[in-house]
């Protein structure tokens, strides 16, 4: 099984590099960017075998609480194939 | 009184806080290697500046699974010393012991200069040798000392008055060009709710001798070095 994490900075918290990222791509002439906001994706593989998709995701989640995020300033999603 | 320092895959001021601790203080102290599960009989633990695990995934992230940080998480729990400087303080704020957040700088680039603290509160271990209001200069270099808090945090943090140092200008005033990176409200430093433990992202240990030009930092030595001896 695999499974997509995305982490993202909260809405309410400022992205210095996204609006950086703005600025630029503004200046290279990609008229009408409004915002953008910087996150991080992780690609996770489990090994075959036995592991049901419910306790994947239970796992996942554990993982994205304990380390994939900072929920003081992220937030989290992910998606199992 | 002991200090022991701890040393993660990447921290680099380790050796500047053991000189300090044991040269310029004549306090007894020790290394604590990020394997080891004991913290050798130490009053205060300090986690120095560096970029622990390479700073990979969050600054601070993978140090929270070292085996050093159980032992050291027992020792704040039970009212111990432990100060977070620079990567420390983000070190600290992964782990759980300290609230919220260092984010990357407001204007993205890294800062290596000297900028001014207003000591914002003497009673604790870190402080008893300052006034409240004394101006230190110290150094900071860091890339990511942008202190974030949500706003009921931060409100938690002045009515307890957990806020230890802002940075501040020469007269000490508090003000948005003294800033150096974005943190909410200009906070350097913070305490836990029982005052035990410190993070502070600029340096003490780099500006704690007159030799260095600056010896600003050492009134925080002392003050835990007297704090100990008296616990």
């Amino acid at each position: 099984m695999k499974a997509t994490v995305t982490v993202e900075l909260k809405p309410s918290v400022l992205d210095p590099q996204g609006k950086a990222i703005q600025h630029s791509l503004t200046s290279l002439g990609f008229s009408g960017v409004e915002d953008v906001r910087v996150g991080k994706l992780f690609r996770i593989t489990l090994a075959d075998g036995g592991q049901t998709r419910e306790n994947f995701e239970k796992q996942l989640r554990q993982m994205c609480e304990r380390l994939l995020a900072n929920t003081v300033v992220e937030n989290f999603s992910y998606t199992i194939e | 009184m002991k200090f022991g320092i701890v040393i993660l895959p990447g921290s680099n001021c380790d050796h500047d806080a053991m000189h300090v601790a044991k040269d310029v203080l004549g306090a007894d102290a020790e290394f604590l290697w990020h394997k080891e599960t004991d913290l050798k009989g130490s009053d205060c633990v300090i986690i120095p500046g560096g970029f622990a695990y390479g700073d990979y995934l969050r600054a601070g992230a993978l140090a929270k699974f070292a085996p050093i940080m159980e032992p050291i998480r027992k020792h704040a729990a039970t009212g111990g010393l432990v100060l977070g400087i620079c990567n420390g303080f983000q070190v600290l704020t992964e782990v759980g012991l300290l609230p919220g957040a260092l984010m990357r700088n407001e204007h993205l680039r890294f800062i290596s200069r000297d900028v001014f603290l207003r000591t914002e509160e003497t009673d604790t271990a870190y402080t008893s040798e300052l006034q409240k209001g004394q101006v230190l200069r110290t150094p900071i270099a860091h890339g990511e000392g942008n202190y974030f808090a949500d706003d009921s945090t931060l409100d938690d943090l002045e009515r307890n008055r957990q806020v230890i140092f802002r940075y501040c200008d020469e007269e000490g005033r508090v003000t948005k060009a003294s800033n150096p990176n974005g943190s909410s409200r200009n906070i350097a430093g913070i305490c836990n709710r029982t005052r035990n433990v410190l993070g502070l992202m600029p340096h003490p240990e780099r500006c704690s001798e007159p030799i260095l030009g600056n010896a600003d930092g050492l009134a925080i030595f002392k003050s835990i070095a007297l704090a100990a001896v008296s616990r």
